[in-house]
């Protein structure tokens, strides 16, 4: 019961921060590739509840950044107190599709006039970190959800195979299986990153992505699904439909790989994590989708830079996002194990 | 006892006597017969001794000057080796180095050099005109495949060198050509008792590798090589022989040692002379500037602003013709990249000071032609600097018959979509910021750009021989103030005629002018009567934007503050142009003792 009931705490926010990602345009303020000049690195908006005359208000509002000139450093601000700019909700602003299709303007954030939210600051052109962060993150996501259905896909029929055939096909399937599990992942994503064009367009750099961090993550569902089907096979109920006279696919479809499917939804619990660290290691090293597209690792990317590093301190925001993702994940994983009763991995 | 005593006297006497009488035969031979002629600087006098530690962006990839081309090796060989006449990098104009003085004849088709006399190689080896003769005879030796060999090749014809005395040569030009004393500037003068042997033998590309002894290496530098560590360190020593002297009369280098440390990347460099173990900074970035300058008071050292420098940053659109190579989807887009106002819209889209701003902290000057405001001899200041237009650009695109849908894309005549990708080297971050902001001033056009990053090699590859890219964001950075090191660039058969390359005659009536007016000033010996001329260059490049500019970074350099006679300057290299000069304060040396 207790565990039932932390697995629900976790799936809450994860559910959560899927929705928030996956519609970045409403809950972005900002377009992603939309540049403010005036404003390179700019820190997080502050949001302020009393004015300079000392008086609460309800709702919080803002100041414009304004360049200072005192200071002998490149891109230096302050508030500018002349006017303030109250936060409003559900305010009109870019355009997005929403899931790509359904048109809308509808923003959640937003403040009265000129004077721009940044949540999480801006970077070298401007652009706002926060929405950079949340379409970053559709990226980022989607290729480790797609990367690892594509895995589990080839992980489970191969592992399958194998578990039932046995023999031949078993020795073949795992032989490969155990090259590319003793493979350095990383040399091996560079090394096919490396075969394919550079001049792309960034649905193809995505689409390419997907697939080569999906094509290498298969060997160890496989592993773990032959393992499984190797002790059902021989389970007594599997035996009785053979004696029926079932046929081979009937008998994985129906009998065996259902058992399988409780081990490929905790595998998958572990393998999109991983598939995003994978996904934000080639985009920081510059692999990955290209400006001005954003996603967590290139976004991350800037922190290459000794003088962003210790200069900027919000372009590390996207690092600290990524732990919750990742921890919520990792619990997630674990409540499954738990709720369906699959030994520790 | 007392004979074996007095026979041990005699022969002291006779050892130290024939010892002294050889030192002074010696000494009467080389000197008595020449008198060394040193050069008398006028530079700060400074106390001699310590070291000097520089950072090298990566280590060198040859100690030979025949076959140098990384900017590695080049640097650390301008400081072993010496040249007839030097350009000085602090005026930019010649001045005399091994060559005491030189005369030009009135055709301007001969230079009659009289060498310095009695000077030696830092191997202690003298140097005279046949050591000149040789060094020339290999730089334009076909076999060499020198790098040096295309700048002494006027209109196909090598430069000759003639003997006149053992001081004294005579090169002759089949042409006359405008400043020609500016091309012996870095042409290294090579012992020949060193390096003939090797010559014969056509060994010449494999000596003075990063292997070769210290001992087998000699040269007219101020400094000599002492050790070579692979993956660290090169460290050079002061070359005892060296023939400048300060005011004085105390023998140049001041320092003892000259190091370089191989650091490979800029922040890797900014922080290690943050640290102090560098002495001087050559050349970084405005982000690392930026974040050293913030920290300049409570440490000591001291950061240099020199303005813009030679590097023209631009943005220019594959005008190849390109019937013979199968790239029908490049073809079409020449429609649009051939039309003037085509060109003249996206120039007038560009956000040089959003570029000058947010690429460079504001540490660079943006550009509308193609000579930076740091040449001050040959900008043409009447050049027009139009201020950006989102409106004048949508204007010239509707008179070039373009217009745009309900989405806002820009479509052609013929309802094509206006898309292309921008190629960058990838690994110029500043190029490829660059490249992001001029695609957003051209989305607010309705095209739509892609920035398509590219390994450099790939890249240039793609320039020069397959034409295989739409339009690319390039630098040409030269090392020289001179027009005459751009009559590749604007000649329509030049080499690097980056947009248009391999035309037997130009392909415009504009680049047609041009060509006349490059050979033009390339025979005119004047520098005013060349100055106008080259003045037109810039005004079409203007006009009719082959090339883009778009913005030149300021050089950004940096000393401690115990480096004395440190004058940093705009051309290439920065700050050690000038390094047998630089010495270590005494204050710092008494410290490091």
């Amino acid at each position: 019961m207790k565990k039932r009931a932390r697995f629900r705490w976790v799936l809450a926010p994860v559910a959560a921060f899927h929705v928030l990602i996956l519609c970045p345009g409403f809950f972005a303020p900002y377009d992603y590739a939309e540049q403010n000049r005036e404003l390179p690195f700019a820190p997080p908006t502050r949001l302020h509840f009393v004015d300079t005359l000392g008086s609460w208000h309800f709702r919080p509002f803002v100041y414009r950044w304004s360049a200072r000139e005192d200071v002998f450093a490149a891109y230096a601000y302050q508030e500018d107190r002349a006017r303030s700019y109250p936060l409003r909700f559900f305010v009109q602003g870019a355009r997005y599709r929403i899931a790509g299709i359904i048109p809308s303007s509808w923003h959640l954030l937003g403040a009265d006039g000129e004077a721009p939210v940044f949540l999480f600051g801006t970077d070298n052109f401007g652009r706002d970190q926060f929405s950079r962060f949340l379409y970053g993150g559709r990226i980022s996501l989607l290729a480790g959800l797609l990367a690892a259905l594509i895995s589990l896909t080839v992980g489970g029929v191969l592992g399958g195979l194998s578990g039932f055939y046995g023999k031949w096909p078993d020795s073949v399937i795992m032989r490969i299986a155990e090259l590319f599990l003793t493979l350095p992942w990383l040399y091996l994503l560079f090394a096919v990153r490396a075969f394919l064009p550079l001049a792309i367009s960034p649905q193809q750099a995505f689409l390419l992505l997907v697939l080569v961090i999906g094509s290498i993550g298969w060997a160890k569902p496989a592993r773990l699904v032959r393992g499984l089907v190797l002790s059902v096979r021989e389970r007594p109920f599997v035996l009785a439909a053979r004696g029926f006279g079932a046929s081979d696919i009937y008998l994985l479809r129906r009998h065996i790989l259902p058992e399988a499917y409780s081990v490929l939804l905790t595998q998958a619990a572990i393998l999109v994590p991983q598939f995003i660290l994978a996904e934000v290691t080639l985009s920081f090293l510059g692999l990955g989708v290209a400006e001005p597209a954003p996603s967590w690792g290139n976004l991350l990317s800037n922190l290459q830079k000794v003088n962003v590093l210790t200069s900027y301190w919000w372009m590390a925001i996207p690092a600290l996002a990524l732990i919750p993702v990742f921890l919520g994940y990792h619990w997630l994983a674990e409540g499954l194990q738990a709720k369906l009763g699959v030994a520790p991995l | 006892m007392t004979r074996l005593l007095k026979c041990g006297w005699v022969c002291v006497i006779t050892v130290f006597g024939t010892v002294l009488l050889t030192v002074a035969a010696s000494w009467s031979a080389t000197t008595a017969l020449v008198k060394e002629e040193l050069l008398t600087t006028t530079s700060g006098i400074g106390p001699s001794g310590g070291r000097l530690v520089v950072a090298l962006r990566a280590e060198p990839k040859t100690l030979n000057p025949l076959t140098a081309t990384d900017a590695p090796s080049r640097e650390v060989l301008g400081r072993l080796h010496a040249d007839l006449i030097h350009i000085n990098r602090g005026t930019q104009k010649t001045e005399a180095a091994l060559a005491r003085s030189w005369k030009v004849s009135p055709d301007g088709r001969s230079y009659t050099l009289e060498l310095r006399r009695g000077i030696r190689f830092s191997d202690g080896q003298p140097f005279d005109a046949d050591d000149v003769v040789f060094s020339f005879q290999v730089y334009l030796d076909d076999n060499v495949h020198s790098p040096q060999r295309d700048l002494l090749v006027i209109k196909n014809k090598p430069i000759t060198v003639v003997k006149i005395d053992s001081y004294t040569v005579r090169f002759n030009l089949a042409e006359p050509y405008a400043a020609a004393e500016r091309l012996f500037d870095s042409v290294a003068i090579l012992p020949r008792h060193l390096l003939e042997t090797a010559y014969k033998q056509r060994e010449l590309a494999q000596t003075w590798n990063l292997a070769t002894s210290p001992a087998q290496m000699a040269g007219l530098g101020a400094f000599r090589l002492k050790e070579y560590v692979a993956g660290q360190r090169v460290v050079l020593e002061k070359n005892p022989y060296y023939w400048k002297q300060d005011s004085r009369h105390n023998r140049l280098p001041h320092v003892n040692e000259l190091v370089f440390l191989f650091v490979p990347s800029e922040d890797a460099q900014a922080l290690r002379f943050q640290a102090g173990e560098t002495d001087i900074l050559n050349r970084i970035g405005a982000d690392n500037y930026g974040s050293l300058v913030a920290q300049q008071q409570n440490r000591r050292f001291k950061l240099y602003d020199l303005g813009p420098g030679l590097e023209d940053n631009f943005l220019f659109f594959n005008l190849n013709d390109l019937s013979n190579k199968s790239l029908p989807q490049i073809a079409r887009k020449q429609e649009w990249f051939r039309n003037l106002k085509f060109r003249q819209a996206v120039s007038a889209a560009a956000d040089r000071e959003g570029i000058v701003r947010l690429v460079y902290q504001g540490r660079a000057t943006p550009l509308w032609g193609n000579v930076t405001p740091g040449n001050r001899l040959w900008l043409d200041t009447a050049l027009p600097h139009p201020s950006r237009s989102l409106e004048r650009a949508r204007q010239l695109l509707r008179e070039a018959g373009f217009s745009w849908m309900p989405d806002g894309a820009l479509i052609d005549a013929l309802g094509q979509r206006v898309e292309f990708t921008i190629a960058v080297s990838s690994s110029n971050a500043q190029r490829s910021k660059m490249a992001t902001i001029v695609q957003d001033d051209l989305k607010q056009l309705g095209m739509k750009v892609q920035v398509v990053p590219l390994d450099f090699r790939a890249l240039v590859d793609r320039l020069l021989k397959s034409s295989d890219y739409e339009a690319c964001m390039f630098s040409i950075g030269s090392g020289d103030a001179d027009p005459n090191g751009e009559m590749n660039v604007w000649m329509s058969n030049g080499s690097t005629h980056l947009w248009d390359l391999g035309r037997s005659k130009p392909a415009t009536p504009w680049e047609s002018e041009m060509d006349q007016l490059m050979e033009q000033q390339l025979t005119t010996l004047k520098y005013t009567a060349r100055k106008k001329l080259y003045d037109r260059v810039q005004e079409i490049v203007a006009e009719d934007l082959p090339i883009i500019p778009l913005a030149s970074p300021n050089i950004l350099v940096g000393a401690k503050s115990s480096v004395g006679n440190f004058q940093p300057a705009i051309l290439d290299p920065y700050t050690l142009w000038n390094a047998d000069e630089l010495y270590v304060n005494s204050d710092a040396l008494a410290q490091v003792r």
